[in-house]
């Protein structure tokens, strides 16, 4: 682990009760990496990231957060230290507005003028958040919740990025327009992990990719190697011609 | 005439459902953060009285103290209670800290009734609560005025606090999806430390008038207020922090009506009457009159 490495998970067992769900995964994100997690239904991604945010508590295994060890921290300790997950099916909060929302992903951060900044800064990738900023998160549609959700995840600018299939259940149009900011981001230096089911569109800009299968880690490496491996597309990277369920 | 009987009805509605309203928005607090239906929440109230009591008998300390004090207590035996008895069993399943609940009402009564007494005891009220104040002719104790306006004051105040400051939204986020506030850096603790501490403010204000209205104190005297607030939380909601407060007027509002339209003959049913209306509200309308977002899940 050199001091380039901003996370790194060993070892990591994650069960459900009885029900093991990660078995002995290993990996790690450097800086500035845009880092995917691609695999089917069931594969163990999201708890990957559920075990990383704090939300589950690994039955053994480390995780190593910007050199500290974090494995069984709580989650609202994990985001003081810079990580923000943006969960699969956005979780916003429905009744509350865009603006509270907003609030919330800030909370623990002072509402100053570096605050309004970073407010505008988000407007401008965003900017039906600004229209809408006054509405309950629940009134907007899928796309516009997707985008809270990142925005919410980015308020508190975090130095690591981790979001939870951001595609899901949106249009191609939206698709297109989730993927670009995700390079937005990237370009801007921040660190991300991303799981996507869309594993052409996530190995397209990935630098590095993880293959989840049942709970383990069945490939890594460049993504460039993961799709020349043509068995493997066909079986688990879903993607135009099927495995997409 | 027909107005002055309009007018004693309207604050009789209103002083009942004001103390209502109180009642069932002390325990909605703790369930819109924890999903814990607080059965211990009665003797929070018993908590304040006694205070009272002891403070109002046996010093001479001015009212606005003996209040004071008496709502600190509520304040105190929510605080803790959550620290020594809840938090412990948090992490393990929801069944676990409603039994939870329930030890701690029943560890508190016979607390009071071995430390204290059994029988029921005297709270001295200040001689203005019982003052009789006539409006347009209708006659009423000042105390029905008073909890009105405090209900005012005090519902303005949360409002404010849930809507405008930090810590409110993220109570209301937290209530709607535990997890998600968690992953945003809301801490656990702190959201239901504060739900604890909300609920047993107004648990001590409730005690007040309560005990004002009843005259006494006896370790079993939170049953009654208790089952006041499951039924108007049934009425108005379980999951909206409004419908409560809504359930707790309209609760008063039925109750008073059937006062007024049962034959003599009957009134002593009342209560019978009001239960139908219960099992009505959950057949009918089970999420209550006001449903608020919420999703089903349990504080891990
Ligand atoms: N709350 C739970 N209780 C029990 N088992 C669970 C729970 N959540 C997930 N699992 C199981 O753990 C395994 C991994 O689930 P996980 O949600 O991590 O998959 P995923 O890769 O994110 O899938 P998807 O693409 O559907 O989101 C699955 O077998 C799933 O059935
Ligand atoms: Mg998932």
């Amino acid at each position: 682990m050199n001091n380039n490495t901003i996370l790194q998970v060993s070892d990591l067992y994650v069960a459900y009760g009885s029900i093991q769900a990660l078995h002995g995964v290993c990996m790690e994100v450097h800086k500035g990496e845009l880092v995917s997690i691609c695999g089917v239904n069931g594969a163990g991604k999201s708890t990957v990231l559920k075990a990383i945010a704090g939300v589950l508590k690994p039955r053994s295994g480390s995780i190593r957060f910007k050199g500290k060890e974090v494995a069984g921290s709580k989650p609202e300790q994990l985001h003081k230290m810079g990580m923000a997950l943006v969960p699969e099916g956005r979780d916003i909060f429905p009744s509350l507005t865009v603006e509270e929302n907003l609030r919330i992903g800030a909370f623990g951060r002072r509402l100053d003028k570096s605050y309004a900044a970073d407010l505008e800064d988000l407007f401008s990738l965003f900017p039906i958040l600004k229209e809408r900023y006054h509405q309950a998160g629940g009134l907007l549609s899928g796309g516009e919740q997707q985008m809270l959700a990142i925005a919410r995840g980015l308020i508190s600018n975090p130095d690591l990025l981790m979001l939870d299939e951001p595609s899901l259940g949106l249009s191609p149009a939206l698709v297109d327009q989730i993927f670009e900011l995700i390079i937005e981001l990237k370009s801007r230096n921040i660190t991300i992990l991303l799981v996507e089911q869309n594993a052409q569109r996530a190995l397209g800009i990935a630098d590095r990719a993880y293959l989840f299968s049942n709970g383990r880690i069945e490939y890594s490496g460049r993504p460039q190697e993961l799709m020349d491996n043509v068995d493997i597309t066909s079986v688990y990277l879903g993607g135009q011609n099927g495995g997409d369920v | 005439m027909n107005a002055q009987i309009l007018l004693e009805f309207a604050i009789n509605v209103l002083s009942m459902g004001s103390l209502y309203a109180l009642i069932s928005l002390g325990l909605v607090f703790v369930f819109g953060i924890c999903k814990l239906v607080n059965y211990a929440y009665g003797e929070f109230i018993t908590v304040s009285a006694y205070v009272l009591y002891f403070l109002g008998v046996f010093t001479g300390l001015p009212w606005l103290l003996v209040f004071l004090f008496g709502i600190l207590a509520g304040v105190a035996v929510g605080f803790f209670s959550e620290l020594v008895a809840f938090r412990p069993f948090r992490e393990r399943s929801l069944d676990a800290l409603l039994v939870t609940s329930f030890a701690v009402s029943v560890i508190l009564q016979r607390l009071f009734q071995l430390g204290i007494s059994p029988r029921s005891k005297a709270v001295p009220v200040p001689a203005f609560f019982n003052m009789n104040i006539q409006i347009l002719g209708v006659i009423t104790p000042l105390r029905n005025l008073l909890i009105i306006g405090t209900t005012v004051v005090l519902l303005t105040v949360l409002v404010l606090i849930m809507k405008y400051t930090t810590l409110g939204v993220a109570m209301r986020g937290a209530s709607e999806n535990f997890v998600t506030a968690r992953l945003m850096g809301v801490p656990a603790n702190l959201m239901i430390s504060v739900a604890f501490i909300i609920s047993g403010f107004l648990a001590g204000v409730v005690a007040i008038f309560w005990s004002a209205r009843t005259g006494s104190v006896e370790p079993m005297m939170g049953g009654t207020p208790l089952l006041i607030g499951f039924i108007a939380v049934v009425i108005g909601g379980m999951h909206s922090l409004p419908g409560s407060v809504v359930g707790g007027y309209v609760y008063a509002f039925i109750s008073n009506v059937l006062s007024l339209t049962l034959p003599s003959s009957l009134l002593s049913f009342r209560d019978a009457f009001m239960f139908a209306i219960v099992i009505a509200f959950l057949v009918l309308k089970p999420e209550g009159l006001l449903r608020g977002n919420y999703q089903e899940e349990r504080v891990g």
